[in-house]
């Protein structure tokens, strides 16, 4: 018996489309199911769209649904200065036990990513050179095994200390991982659907946020720091012209006009050592922050206070000085409260900032897109309307070129475009308006290989083997074209994927899935149809 | 009554004229590269850096008014242009707006497009602004080197899968056919000073998808042939492959067009450029099938005796139960 088809084949080949088309069925309903799954997202019991149903939907790109694009490389190198401040005084403290060797010191002016500090006993440079080494840390990362984290050398008299390469690469790669998860936060704070925010190559974030008005709102979100620090205050003073000296800094005061404040450049806590900040109010019910510390801050903030009651500190937040208390007694515990001229909306911002931290370092913006609503919207008419116009003609040309074989691979090219949108939604791809080009030009390619098949079939028909015959033999003989034919375009796609971005991706994926998509119909489906057609009609003679 | 684009049975010679074809096809790969390196591309932003704002109004566009509101601003080189399209309505007009990479900044700030959009707002309130792009020089010069590296990856990847299920002359052919296709796309796109931007990169790898599927199933009838006839001149063999893949070469390109023009008028300004090339490549493709890469098969010449399939060049996917 030719032309036979198993059973359990047919039942998978029908289950394998029928799930198909249910995994794309969300998508017809598309503002029912989208406003269900923000209910569920939330948690509540969703209305409008059948429990049990699949509800995965296409999510449509940025150049579809409006919103905006960044791509912003991390200055990973801001982050070396500050590690270089934070090593000062540990340095300071141990050169300072070995004042009987190396005489006094001096930190000197040089580059943000080095200290260079000048010892008064210029022969004990080598000393010098080793102790400090000694406070160097081996590094943990597998690229860095067996290397310390800082590098000490000396130029005459002058210490200089700097990271090590080794060092760098892993201080980078924390730098634009903590970024990542910051930018993540501030923009999961505002409420906005489905922002993708991804790390691209060594330093770089890549952000999209749909219906956001335009980028640079997208970047003010993102690039209002809050970089909340403790510092210690060496003296307070009303003219802004004083000179703070090496390791400190001159800082205005943010309500009190005219007054500045020097200080330590050196932090005692910061803002990253923050584990929660809520607004609140203080004993005089004006609106303040409360926060708490993680046990590291605790311990920092414990020890300096015990050790400097009836010192002031500054509370500095993006470089302004909040207010500056005296130290009255130990605090301990590791929590305690923000005091200023707030009014209840900043303090709520504030706490806001806090918790989602500061950014470790500035961000370099290499490219903004902003694309308004309105002409995604018009993208998607224009391309619903090709889509149609496209698969009516296609259909058409088909059925008047085949016949009754057209219709079948018709049928087969409806199922197509159905089950390309099932695997979108299923696999959460995402369509923009080449991927749209790209179903059109799968409209047009997938009855290729119903076309080769048909063809084939034609062929076989003039060595008068029989109507049945030469189905099989059709198909079996152009398996071959379809397949080379199908997995050079796939290579294509893949290659696209993998080095393509944004739209390009989203075409290569819709390519992609189309062929797969178009190779399964039409080995599959079509045949099934034509088999129980043949079965049905046991015609003696096919016209194809 | 069946459509038929082509009669039944054909039995072209398309060899007869190769000189000429394979002549013209040479001579069109020389002019497109003397296109592209004497004219050059019309290079988009993502390609050279700079800012463009697609602006959408309901009066019409005065091109000349928007230069003399944008001139003060001292933006460098700006060219400004109209969109037109047949879906806009009456009170819909377009116009887009580009801007040179500014120097000493990476992307143009905010502050010197919301002065641009300032300036043709007092112009025309009715003026917004649907897109707004910006792309510095960094990463465009990164965007060039991926899109290199996309199309000869591309390339190199048909180039080995070829060898591996037939043989290397059929390889030779096929990237050399691919070569050409996208070699003349560029001419065109020099020509008519079309915007390339990453959008026609996709399409010229699209285009190489395609060429590749149809030298592929002709390529395909050629093997199986060879192994049929073993003593036919490689030329008669060659023909009669084309002329007996003739009918599905012709219906496969028409229904792709068909689509494909449906697109292009249909689906917006916004691709069309994007859909220009594809459209144009499945033409040139369909072509360089039928009369490049068969050119250079012969002229390199496959082995003949097919007699003992090996594992790279056997037909192993025919067996395939159903």
């Amino acid at each position: 018996m030719m032309l036979q088809i198993d059973l359990w084949k047919r039942i998978l080949i029908w289950g394998t489309v029928a799930l198909g088309l249910l995994l794309a069925l969300p998508n017809a309903y598309y503002s029912r199911v989208e406003g269900y799954n923000d209910q569920v997202a939330v948690g509540q019991p969703g209305e409008g769209w059948v429990d049990w149903l699949p509800s995965n939907l296409v999510n449509l790109g940025l150049d579809l649904r409006g919103g905006a694009h960044l791509l912003a490389e991390v200055k990973v190198e801001d982050v070396y200065a500050s590690r270089m401040k934070g090593l000062w005084p540990e340095i300071r403290n141990r050169l300072r036990q070995e004042r009987d060797v190396v005489g006094t010191i001096r930190l000197q002016d040089g580059p943000e990513d080095e200290l260079r500090i000048r010892i008064s006993n210029a022969d004990a440079i080598s000393q010098a050179v080793s102790i400090v080494r000694e406070i160097s840390r081996p590094i943990v990362s597998l690229t860095g095994a067996g290397q310390n984290d800082i590098e000490v050398t000396n130029e005459g008299p002058v210490l200089i200390v700097r990271l090590s390469e080794a060092e760098r690469l892993a201080t980078d790669d924390r730098t634009v991982r903590q970024s990542l998860e910051i930018i993540r936060r501030r923009i999961d704070e505002v409420g906005t659907r489905e922002p993708t925010i991804q790390r691209q190559g060594s330093d770089r974030i890549l952000i999209q946020v749909p219906g956001v008005e335009s980028a640079s709102e997208l970047k003010d979100i993102i690039g209002t720091t809050a970089q909340l620090t403790f510092q210690p205050v060496i003296r307070r003073t009303t003219d802004d012209q004083t000179v703070a000296g090496p390791g400190n800094s001159l800082l205005p005061s943010m309500d009190e006009e005219g007054q500045f404040y020097v200080l330590e450049d050196t932090p005692v806590v910061t803002g990253e050592e923050l584990v929660d900040a809520q607004p609140s109010f203080d004993q005089n019910g004006r609106p303040a922050v409360s926060f708490r510390f993680n046990p590291a801050g605790a311990r920092k903030f414990g020890d300096y206070t015990a050790n400097n009651i009836g010192n002031p500190f500054a509370i500095v937040l993006d470089n302004e000085v909040i207010s500056a208390p005296v130290i009255q007694s130990h605090i301990a515990g590791g929590s305690g409260i923000i005091t200023g001229n707030f009014s209840v909306e900043e303090s709520t911002n504030l706490a806001v900032l806090l918790r989602a931290g500061a950014l470790p370092a500035g961000l370099d913006f290499l490219e903004e897109r902003t694309i308004g609503p309105e002409l995604g919207a018009d993208s998607i008419q224009a391309g619903k309307i090709a889509c149609i116009v496209a698969g009516i003609a296609v259909l058409f040309f088909m059925w008047a070129s085949y016949g009754l074989f057209g219709l079948f691979a018709n049928i087969a090219l409806i199922l197509n475009v159905g089950m390309i949108f099932g695997l979108l939604s299923v696999i959460g791809a995402t369509l923009t308006l080449p991927g749209i080009a790209g179903i059109v030009l799968t409209i047009g390619m997938a009855v290729d290989a119903n076309v080769l098949v048909f063809e084939r079939i034609r062929e076989e028909m003039k060595s008068a083997k029989g109507p049945a015959r030469a189905i099989e033999l059709g198909y079996e003989r152009a398996l071959s074209a379809i397949v080379d034919a199908n997995i050079t375009t796939f290579i294509v796609a893949v290659i696209l994927f993998v080095l393509g971005s944004g739209p390009v991706r989203g075409f290569s994926v819709t390519l992609g899935i189309g062929i797969l998509t178009s190779v399964f119909t039409a080995i599959w489906v079509t045949r099934l149809l034509i088999v129980t057609w043949f079965e049905r009609a046991r015609p003696k003679t096919i016209e194809v | 009554m069946r459509l038929k684009l082509v009669p039944e049975n054909t039995n072209w010679d398309f060899f007869k004229y190769r000189t000429l074809t394979f002549g013209a096809s040479i001579v069109m790969m020389i002019a497109s590269l003397a296109l592209w390196l004497t004219v050059g591309l019309n290079f988009g932003i993502d390609f050279r850096g700079g800012t463009t704002i697609r602006t959408q109004s309901e009066q019409p566009v005065d091109v000349g008014a928007y230069r003399d509101a944008i001139a003060p601003l001292g933006l460098g080189d700006t060219s400004i242009s109209e969109v037109f399209d047949p879906s806009f309505d009456d009170d819909h007009h377009v116009a887009m707006i580009r801007i040179q990479a500014q120097d000493g900044q990476e992307s143009i700030s905010a502050e010197t497009v919301t002065q641009v959009e300032q300036a043709l707002e007092a112009l025309d309130e009715t003026v917004h602004f649907t897109q707004v792009e910006s792309v510095g020089p960094k990463v465009s010069g990164e965007l060039i080197q991926t899109a290199v590296l996309a199309v000869a990856a591309a390339l190199a990847a048909i180039l080995f899968y070829i060898w591996l299920r037939f043989e290397w002359q059929f390889s030779v052919g096929a990237v050399v056919a691919l070569f050409h296709d996208v070699l003349i796309t560029i001419g065109v796109f020099s020509l008519l000073q079309i915007r390339f931007d990453l959008a026609t990169i996709a399409a010229l790898l699209t285009i190489i998808g395609y060429s590749i599927n149809d030298t592929v199933v002709i390529f395909d009838r050629l093997r199986e042939n060879l192994r049929k006839f073993k003593t036919k001149p490689l030329i008669d063999v060659m023909n009669l492959s084309v002329n007996e893949t003739l009918s599905r070469t012709l219906m496969t390109s028409g229904t792709t067009l068909i689509a494909l023009i449906a697109l292009l008028v249909l689906g917006g300004d916004v691709i069309r450029g994007f859909v220009f090339a594809i459209t144009w490549g499945v033409v040139i493709g369909t072509y360089s099938s039928v009369y490049v890469a068969k050119n250079v098969v012969l002229w390199l010449g496959v082995k003949r005796d097919w007699s003992k399939p090996t594992d790279t060049t056997g037909n192993q996917f025919a067996n395939v139960d159903a």
